[in-house]
C-alpha cells in the first residue's frame, strides 16, 4: 500500500542560520537579528532596489498585505512578486488590459447555468475537481461542453467535442473561431459597436485564418473548429474557462487576449452566465495580487503609476512610494545574475524546483549576498538560505482570508498550533520590521484586514463578520450595506456611455509558435501538468499516502512508444537542449503521436524542470512550461538481431 | 444587467401535530417538521442528495393517505394534516429500526441508540439466528475503510459517487434482495477500481460503514473521542477553487476533514487532496528526549549537522562576485 509514497518533508520547528557554510539551529532572536542585519547591509550599500521580496501565494491576504507593505515601506522598493508569475500572471495582465480589472469575470454558479462551457487548456477534472463538479452540474442540465487541449484528458472525456490542438497553436485556433463567427454573421454587432474598440483591425487580422489554414497549423479538423465557433456564438450564456494550458507559454498574455477577443466578438462577458474564468492554481494567488504583492499594483489592484492613488498610500503609510514598477520574479532572477539584486526575502516559495530551467535558478540564487527563506519546510530553496525562519501553515495555523478563482474572499481560521517554535508569518514580518526601524505590531489578522479595507475600495464592505455570515463575499464589495452582482463588467451593457465606462479593446495578435523548436534531434513535444492527487513540487502532497500515486513517469502515445521500442514501466532517458532526466515510461492512449507528458510533482526523483525552457512571456514573465522539445531514448540499446 | 432571480415562492400552510406551519412551496414534510420543532429520525436522507426513500425511518401519517409517507421526499401541500407521532407512525418506525438494527451494526450510527430506546425497538427479538450483513472490514488502502457490516443500503454513497456529485461511478449496487451489497466493479479492491479517493461517499454515509482510516484506527485503539475534538472551518490550500474544509482536531492533530454541506463552493464535496492531504502540516520529527535549551550551542551544532547540503553545493554567504 505504501509503495508509491515519496519521501516526505518534516516541518521546520526552529530557526536556522548559516555558519561556516552549514545551517545550524538558532534562537529566534539571533535569526531575526541576522536576517535584519543582512537586509540593512545590502540596502545601505546598494540602495532599496537591491532588495527583492517573493511573497507567498499560499498564505493569507493579510500576510501578503504586510509583505508588500514591508517591501514598499521598510525596504523602500516595489520589487515584490510571487509564484503568480509562473502560472496566471498572463491572465491578470490580459484581463486588466481589456477590462481594467484582473479577476475572472464569472462565478461558479454561472457555470452551472450556462448553455455552453468551453474549457481551453484546462484539465479541470484533475486539477480543479470541485470546480469541475459545477461544470458537471451544467453538463447534466444540458450545457454543451468543449475541451480544447492537446491531451485527451479526463476533462475531455466529459466534453461533447474534444479539440486536440497542437501545443502552442491556441492563437491560430482562436483566430479561426473568430473568423468563422464573423463570416457566418454571428458576431454581436450591437455589443461590438457600443462596448469595444479596434474591431476593424481585429477582423482584418484574423482574415487569413480560414478553417483550412487553421486545420493545417492546429491539427484540429475544420469541422470541429466551425462547430465550436457556431455553438459559442449562438449560445445565450457561454463560459470560457482556461488554466495553465493558455498561460504557461512564451506568448501567454497574447493567448489570453485571443480568448478575450472571442468574448468581445460575441458579447459573452458582463452578463449573468456569460464570462471569462481563469482557474487559479494556488489557494491565494488571486488574493496575493489583489493585496499588491506584485510589482505594479498597490493593494486593491490599484496602479502604482497613478499619482492620486500613490498619494493616498503615502499618507497612510507615511513614506514615499517609488513612482515606478518594481521587478517581477523573472526580472528579479535576472537582476540577481547581474548583481543588481543582492538580497532576497523569500516567503513560502520554492523557485529552485518550481522555476523553468531549474539549474540556472540555483545559480542565480547562489549569487545573492543575503537570502532569507521563511517556510514550513526546509525546501531545496531554503537549503540555500543564510537564515531560515520556520513559519506556520497559513491554511490551518493562521487566521485571515484567501481569495478564490471566483473572487470570493473567504475566512481562514486557525485550527491547530504550529509545531515547535514555528511562528505566524505576520508575527515574523513585524519582528523584522521592528528591527529595521518600523514599530509594527499587528495584534490580529482582523486588524490588518481592516487596514486593507480602509485602503482598497474593492474590499471595503467585507468585515470579518460579514465574511463569516455570507460564507465569503466576491469582490468588488465597496459597501457594507449591499452586495454586487456575482459577475464583473455589467457596465459594458449600459446604454448610457458615461455609465458604460471605457470600452474594451480587441487585441491584434500574431501567432508565435513555441520557442523550443522541434527538429531531428529533439523531435517530441513535451508538455507538463498536474495529476489529481499531487500538487506542484510535491512538498505538500508527498505528506499523505495516496493510493493513486505512481511517481514521475514519462507519458507517451502508443505510437511513439512502439516506434521507440519502449514498453510500459521501462526506464527511458528524456533529454532537452538544457538537461536530461531518467523516468519510467507510461503509455497513454490519450496522447497523440509526437506529444509527451510529464508532471513536476516529484522533483527530488525526476527534475522535470531541468528539461523545460525559460522562454518567458515579455508582458507577464511566465515561462513556457507547456512546450519543450525533447527526445526520448531507451536506456539500454536494443539487442542486435 | 443583473442576476436572474428565481420566481417567487408561494408559502403553503399545513398542520403538523395539530400546529399550523407555513413553508415555501416545494419544501418537504421533513422541512415543515423541522420548522415545527419536530425531530424526525432520518438515515437515508441527505441534505445534499435527492431523496432515495430507502430506509423508511422518517415515515409520518398524512390524513387521507392510505399508506404512511416518507417525510424526507413528500412535498408539503396546502391543507395537509401531518401526524409525526401517531401510533401507526411510531409502530412503523419501531419495526424499521428493529429490522435494520438486527441485520446491520448500528453502533456507529449517530442517534440510533436514542431512537431504539425512544421507540422501544427490540432488535434482539428475532433471535441469534436472524440474518445479518456481518462481514469482515475491507481495509485495502491508507485513506478510508469499508465496513459493510454496518451498511443499511441507503444508496447515498452510490449517489454521491455517481451522477449527483462526483460522477466517478466507482461503486454501485450488486446482487438482489437481502444479498444486495454496495460494490466496486467485480468487487475489486478499491485500489483496482475507478475510485479517486475524494471521500465524498464517506461524507454522506449515515452509519459509519464508510469511515476515514484515521478515525477507524483511532476507534480501534480506543482513542477516538469526539467530545474532545474541535471543528474549525477554513479554506483548502491545494488550488484556487477555494473549497471550505472543516478540520476535526483532537490533541492538536487533524484527525478528519469534512466540508459544510451548505457551502456554495463545495456543497460538502472535496477531492483527494483537500480531504486527505493534510498530513504534511503534522509531519514533525520527534524532538530528541532530554532536550537542552535552544540556546545551547552543542545542540545547535548537532541539529545543524542533520541539515542536508545546500542544493548548490557551494552556497555560502558572501559568495557573490
Amino acid at each position: 500500500m505504501k509503495k508509491n509514497r515519496a519521501e516526505h518533508y518534516d516541518r521546520l520547528t526552529h530557526p536556522l542560520v548559516r555558519e561556516d557554510g552549514v545551517l545550524r539551529r538558532a534562537t529566534w532572536e539571533e535569526a531575526l537579528d541576522r536576517a535584519a542585519e543582512g537586509f540593512r547591509r545590502n540596502i545601505g550599500r546598494h540602495g532599496p532596489d537591491a532588495f527583492a521580496m517573493l511573497s507567498c501565494a499560499r498564505s493569507t491576504n493579510e500576510m501578503n498585505y504586510v509583505a508588500q507593505k514591508f517591501t514598499r515601506v521598510v525596504a523602500g522598493t516595489n520589487n515584490v512578486d510571487s509564484c503568480n508569475r509562473t502560472c496566471h500572471a498572463p491572465s491578470v495582465a490580459g484581463l486588466s488590459a481589456a477590462f481594467g480589472s484582473g479577476g475572472g469575470t464569472s462565478s461558479y454558479q454561472e457555470v452551472e447555468d450556462a448553455d455552453v462551457i468551453v474549457l481551453w487548456g484546462s484539465a479541470a477534472r484533475d486539477a480543479h475537481p470541485i470546480f469541475f463538479h459545477h461544470v458537471l452540474k451544467g453538463v447534466h442540465k444540458g450545457a454543451r461542453m468543449f475541451a480544447v487541449d492537446p491531451r485527451r484528458t479526463g476533462t475531455a472525456q466529459w466534453a461533447d467535442r474534444w479539440l486536440g490542438l497542437n501545443v502552442g497553436t491556441d492563437i491560430p485556433l482562436a483566430h479561426a473561431v473568430a473568423r468563422e463567427i464573423i463570416h457566418a454573421g454571428l458576431r454581436n454587432t450591437a455589443f461590438i459597436e457600443r462596448a469595444t474598440t479596434g474591431y476593424e483591425e481585429f477582423a482584418a487580422s484574423v482574415e487569413p485564418w480560414t478553417l483550412t489554414a487553421a486545420e493545417q497549423v492546429t491539427g484540429v479538423p475544420a469541422e470541429a473548429i466551425r462547430e465550436l465557433a457556431h455553438t459559442y456564438a449562438r449560445a445565450d450564456r457561454a463560459q470560457l474557462c482556461w488554466t495553465l494550458g493558455i498561460t504557461e507559454h512564451h506568448n501567454a498574455t497574447d493567448n489570453v487576449r485571443a480568448l478575450i477577443n472571442l468574448s468581445l466578438l460575441t458579447g459573452h462577458v458582463g452578463r449573468y452566465g456569460s464570462g471569462l474564468s481563469p482557474l487559479r492554481g494556488q489557494n491565494n494567488v488571486q488574493g496575493g495580487g489583489d493585496m499588491g504583492a506584485i510589482p505594479n499594483r498597490l493593494p486593491g489592484f490599484q496602479d502604482i503609476l497613478d499619482p492620486v492613488i500613490r498619494a493616498r498610500f503615502e499618507r497612510a503609510w507615511q513614506v514615499p512610494i517609488q513612482p515606478r514598477y518594481g521587478l517581477n520574479l523573472t526580472e528579479m532572477l535576472e537582476a540577481m545574475a547581474e548583481g543588481e539584486v543582492t538580497t532576497c526575502y523569500l516567503i513560502g516559495e520554492n523557485p529552485v524546483q518550481s522555476e523553468a530551467d531549474s539549474l540556472s535558478c540555483v545559480k542565480r540564487l547562489s549569487m545573492l549576498d543575503h537570502l532569507v527563506v521563511q517556510d514550513i519546510f526546509l525546501t531545496k530553496t531554503a537549503q540555500m538560505a543564510d537564515v531560515v525562519l520556520p513559519a506556520g501553515a497559513a491554511w490551518c495555523e493562521s487566521d485571515g482570508t484567501f481569495t478564490n478563482s471566483e473572487r470570493r474572499v473567504q475566512r481562514v481560521r486557525q485550527a491547530i498550533t504550529p509545531p515547535g517554535e514555528a511562528r505566524d508569518d505576520i508575527w515574523i514580518l513585524c519582528a523584522l520590521a521592528r528591527r529595521l526601524g518600523h514599530d509594527w505590531n499587528h495584534d490580529s489578522a482582523e486588524q490588518v484586514w481592516d487596514e486593507v479595507r480602509a485602503l482598497s475600495p474593492a474590499h471595503t464592505g467585507m468585515t470579518y463578520q460579514r465574511l463569516a455570515d455570507l460564507q465569503g463575499i466576491q469582490w468588488p464589495c465597496p459597501s457594507e450595506d449591499g452586495l454586487e452582482p456575482p459577475f464583473l463588467h455589467g457596465r459594458l451593457w449600459e446604454s448610457d456611455p458615461a455609465r458604460r465606462g471605457p470600452a474594451a479593446p480587441f487585441a491584434v495578435l500574431r501567432h508565435s509558435p513555441p520557442v523550443d523548436l522541434l527538429d531531428e534531434e529533439y523531435p517530441l513535444r513535451l508538455t507538463t501538468g498536474r495529476t489529481l492527487d499531487s500538487y506542484n513540487t510535491g512538498v505538500q502532497s508527498s505528506g499523505f499516502a495516496s493510493p493513486l500515486r505512481q511517481g514521475e513517469r514519462v507519458q507517451l502515445s502508443p505510437e511513439d512508444a512502439a516506434r521507440l521500442g519502449l514498453a510500459e514501466g521501462e526506464k527511458a532517458r528524456i533529454s532537452s537542449r538544457r538537461g536530461s532526466v531518467v523516468a519510467p515510461v507510461h503509455i497513454d492512449p490519450g496522447l497523440r503521436p509526437g506529444l509527451v507528458f510529464m508532471t513536476m510533482h516529484f522533483p527530488d526523483e525526476v527534475d522535470t524542470n531541468a528539461l523545460t525552457i525559460e522562454a518567458t512571456c515579455p508582458i507577464a514573465g511566465t515561462a513556457e512550461f507547456k512546450a519543450a522539445a525533447v527526445r526520448v531514448d531507451r536506456l539500454v540499446p536494443a539487442q542486435a538481431g | 444587467m443583473s442576476v436572474p432571480l428565481p420566481p417567487p415562492r408561494r408559502l403553503v400552510e399545513l398542520t403538523v401535530d395539530g400546529a399550523p406551519v407555513r413553508v415555501p412551496a416545494g419544501a418537504t414534510i421533513l422541512d415543515a417538521c423541522g420548522g415545527a420543532g419536530q425531530d424526525i429520525p432520518t438515515l437515508c436522507y441527505g441534505d445534499t442528495l435527492t431523496p432515495k426513500n430507502a430506509c423508511r425511518v422518517c415515515v409520518v401519517e398524512v390524513e387521507g393517505s392510505r399508506t404512511l409517507v416518507p417525510a424526507c421526499s413528500r412535498k408539503a401541500e396546502a391543507g395537509m394534516v401531518v401526524g409525526t407521532s401517531t401510533e401507526r407512525a411510531r409502530h412503523s418506525r419501531k419495526i424499521v429500526l428493529e429490522l435494520l438494527a438486527s441485520s446491520a451494526d448500528l453502533s456507529a450510527t449517530p442517534g440510533a441508540a436514542g431512537w431504539i430506546e425512544e421507540y422501544d425497538a427490540r432488535p434482539a427479538r428475532f433471535g441469534a439466528q436472524a440474518a445479518t450483513v456481518e462481514q469482515p472490514v475491507k481495509v485495502d488502502n491508507d485513506l478510508y475503510v469499508r465496513d459493510y457490516g454496518k451498511c443499511i443500503l441507503c444508496y447515498k454513497c452510490v449517489d454521491a459517487c455517481g451522477e449527483q456529485w462526483q460522477n466517478t461511478f466507482a461503486i454501485g449496487v450488486a446482487g438482489r434482495g437481502f444479498d444486495a451489497t454496495i460494490s466496486t466493479e467485480y468487487d475489486a479492491p478499491l485500489t483496482d477500481s475507478a475510485c479517486v479517493y475524494c471521500g465524498n461517499c464517506v461524507e454522506v454515509c449515515p452509519t459509519g460503514a464508510l469511515s476515514f482510516k484515521s478515525e477507524f484506527d483511532m476507534r480501534a485503539a480506543g482513542t477516538w473521542e469526539e467530545s474532545r475534538q474541535t471543528r474549525t472551518t477554513t479554506i483548502c490550500s491545494y488550488c484556487g477553487v477555494g473549497c471550505n474544509l472543516t478540520l476535526h482536531v483532537q490533541d492538536n492533530q487533524i484527525v478528519k476533514v469534512t466540508s459544510p454541506h451548505d457551502n456554495p463552493v463545495t456543497h460538502g464535496n472535496l477531492c483527494i487532496k483537500g480531504r486527505f492531504g493534510y498530513q504534511h502540516v503534522q509531519n514533525v520529527r520527534p524532538e530528541p528526549p532530554a532536550r537542552p535549551a535552544p540556546e545551547a550551542p552543542q545542540d545547535a551544532l548537532a541539529s545543524g549537522s542533520d541539515v542536508p547540503r545546500a542544493a548548490s553545493g557551494s552556497r555560502s554567504p558572501g559568495s557573490a562576485p
